[in-house]
């Protein structure tokens, strides 16, 4: 395997990130004409906080969970019952009218965003005593079922004045910047690398490779597969409180299975223990589900309609799409491994090498 | 404190209304090396698992250096299907996990190698080093345990160049070979710095040169570890060769116990590996 200069490699690394830092300037200085792309980044970037949690718990831990869309919720409608506008409030419970000691408490954004992290690390916390016992198809199953009475809960008349039921929550505050949600993605998955790379994280890998094994390492595994799983609510609540964010106006059916299903497509597309593969999986996806809007309008060549091309069709492709990549890159685009400059440079190599040996005239016939 | 650092009373393990281990004593002396000898299927691997907490005995009480580690009487369903021996003489209910027991200092491998596959060599050690950790999961997550993260690693890098496999350390652990991989799992267990290592047919799948190695290897792991080692072996050479002491099993039950020249002439242990002839 070749290898580059690591000085290389940091100024690559360094370049990618002015670009970045260099488009999204340039979005925000044109944002009114390019409001679509940066939507799209934003919903990409907190998907991707969601998926590098999910992975963290299921690629790294090997706890197979799907209450992520629950947890979403709690950090979605605390942050949102916490930041609608004092002033708002009326509007927004027309109906039920709110409970007393919601109608003045209002928080700044960071603190409600933390705030429905711990929220949801709690409720991970109680969820996980009964749940973390049952092992792989189990444990998804009941997560499923908790991730499902969350969203119940949410929507149970008997909190109209707290949660307003079914009608949802409107007129949340948007984003200062474009920047800031980038930002505190950025953070959160920074701090989940960390985690990943820690002796804890060593452990969770641990106890993803053997149980028995990690057991007879002195590992308590329910104390680690706990810890695993609040940590990864926590930044599912906290990505759901970017979402609420995001939308500006969530209600119960926002979060229902299917946008967990969203999350771990992420995760099993980019590759399960891959946390760039999850990252770059999140914003593939999101703006692959756009690109292919072309498929849903209506399409005539020449003055024929050409067959299928209507609402809803963009849908069937992606899944062929998908399809299609589970079948051939059955462990995601990077597997359990990590994006590096190494691997990408190598790929270009044997590229290269492949080309060669195929355009005729050009081989290498001392070589063959 | 006496010198016992293992004993087993009265262990019976019964699954259903199979009997596994039934009513097995035994006991290890410090420093002392101990085989656990017998047929397939005598409940070798099991006592093994009651001795490090994977499975519950039905009945009997383990004691870890002078504490009792483990104690289970018949109890609910058990308490009909029941068909050992010395029912009721053990009314206490203690049951340490795996992890804590580990953390006492009984580390083990296992029969079907069970490395972190995925994971290099250097990690598998690492990770075992982890059960003593003193920071939280917050200052280790912000690198605030800078210390003793070297620690950990420095004390794993020691131990693969005394086991012979620090050049090996960024290889990933399946891609081992046999022999390699055996002494990867014990140098995994060490990592927990066991008072006492259970090791569960360590020469097994080796050939007779490495076999042969591998009883230097365990003297100089006792000698240099300060270990006390109870291990389930076949291979009569070794066993013979480096036992102080060998208990025997044939179907759950200790059918004799002594030295090696004992055992070796004992006609019940040739009865059980060689049949006894029927007369009909």
């Amino acid at each position: 395997m070749m290898k580059m200069k690591k000085s290389t490699k940091i100024i690559l690394s360094v370049l990618i990130l002015i670009a970045a830092v260099a488009a999204l300037w340039f979005l925000d200085a044109n944002k009114n004409q390019y409001s679509y792309a940066i939507s799209i980044l934003q919903r990409s970037a907190i998907y991707a906080i969601a998926a590098v949690a999910m992975n963290m718990l299921t690629g790294f831990t090997g706890l197979f969970s799907l209450g992520q869309a629950g947890f979403m919720a709690i950090g979605a409608y605390t942050v949102a019952i916490l930041t609608i506008p004092v002033e708002m409030r009326a509007n927004v419970y027309y109906i039920n009218g709110i409970a007393d000691f919601l109608a003045n408490l209002s928080l700044p954004f960071w603190a409600a965003l933390i705030l429905g992290g711990v929220l949801a690390a709690m409720v991970g916390f109680f969820v996980g005593i009964p749940v973390l016992r049952l092992k792989s198809d189990y444990l998804a199953i009941a997560t499923l079922g908790f991730s499902e009475i969350i969203r119940a809960i949410i929507a149970a008349p008997q909190l109209d004045r707290i949660t307003n039921g079914s009608y949802g929550l409107k007129s949340i505050p948007a984003f200062g910047s474009i920047f800031e949600v980038f930002f505190i993605a950025g953070i959160c998955i920074l701090l989940m690398i960390l985690v990943i790379n820690s002796s804890y994280g060593r452990a969770f890998k641990a106890i993803k490779e053997d149980e028995t094994a990690a057991q007879a390492m002195g590992i308590n595994l329910f104390k680690h597969k706990s810890m695993s799983f609040i940590i990864s609510c926590f930044f599912t609540g906290i990505a759901g409180g970017l979402l609420a964010v995001f939308m500006r106006s969530i209600d119960s059916k926002t979060f229902q299975i299917v946008l967990t299903y969203d999350v771990l497509l992420i995760v099993v597309l980019g590759g399960l223990g891959s946390i760039t593969g999850s990252v770059i999986g999140a914003f593939l996806m999101t703006a692959g589900r756009e690109w292919l809007r072309f498929f849903d309008n209506p399409l005539v060549i020449g003055g024929f309609q050409v067959p299928l091309f209507r609402t809803g069709f963009r849908m069937v492709i992606f899944s062929l799409i998908l399809m299609a990549v589970v079948l051939y890159y059955r462990k995601g685009l990077f597997g359990d491994k990590e994006f590096t400059w190494d691997r990408m440079y190598n790929y270009f190599i044997r590229l290269r090498d492949r080309i060669r040996r195929k355009t005729p005239g050009r081989e290498d016939k001392g070589n063959v | 404190m006496s010198d016992q650092v293992l004993s087993l009373e009265d262990i019976t393990m019964q699954f259903g209304g199979v009997v596994a281990v039934n009513n097995l004593s035994l006991e290890v002396n410090k420093g002392e090396i101990v085989a656990l000898i017998g047929p397939n299927g005598a409940g070798k691997t099991t006592a093994f698992n009651v001795i490090t907490g994977v499975y519950a005995p039905t009945n009997g009480k383990v004691s870890f250096q002078d504490k009792p580690i483990i104690s289970n009487f018949p109890q609910g369903k058990m308490k009909k299907l029941y068909s050992g021996e010395n029912n009721g003489k053990y009314t206490e209910l203690i049951r340490k996990t795996p992890d804590v027991i580990t953390k006492l200092g009984v580390a083990r491998t296992f029969q079907n190698i069970r490395l972190f596959k995925n994971l290099t060599v250097f990690d598998n050690v690492l990770i075992a080093k982890h059960m003593n950790i003193k920071s939280n999961v917050f200052s280790a997550t912000l690198r605030l345990n800078h210390k003793e993260e070297q620690t950990m690693r420095k004390e794993s890098m020691e131990l693969l160049e005394i086991l012979g496999l620090a050049h090996l350390k960024d290889e990933i652990s399946s891609s081992l070979p046999y022999g390699q991989q055996r002494k990867l799992e014990i140098a995994r267990a060490l990592a927990t710095k066991p008072s006492l290592l259970l090791l569960d047919e360590p020469a097994a799948g080796m050939n007779p040169h490495e076999t042969h190695d591998l009883t230097a290897f365990i003297r100089m792991l006792k000698d240099d570890f300060h270990l006390t080692v109870l291990m389930i072996e076949h291979h009569m050479n070794l066993v013979m060769e480096i036992s102080d002491r060998i208990y025997v099993l044939d179907f759950g039950k200790l059918i004799a116990s002594g030295t090696p020249a004992d055992i070796q002439s004992n006609q019940r242990v040739i009865d059980a590996y060689l049949g006894v002839a029927d007369d009909e």
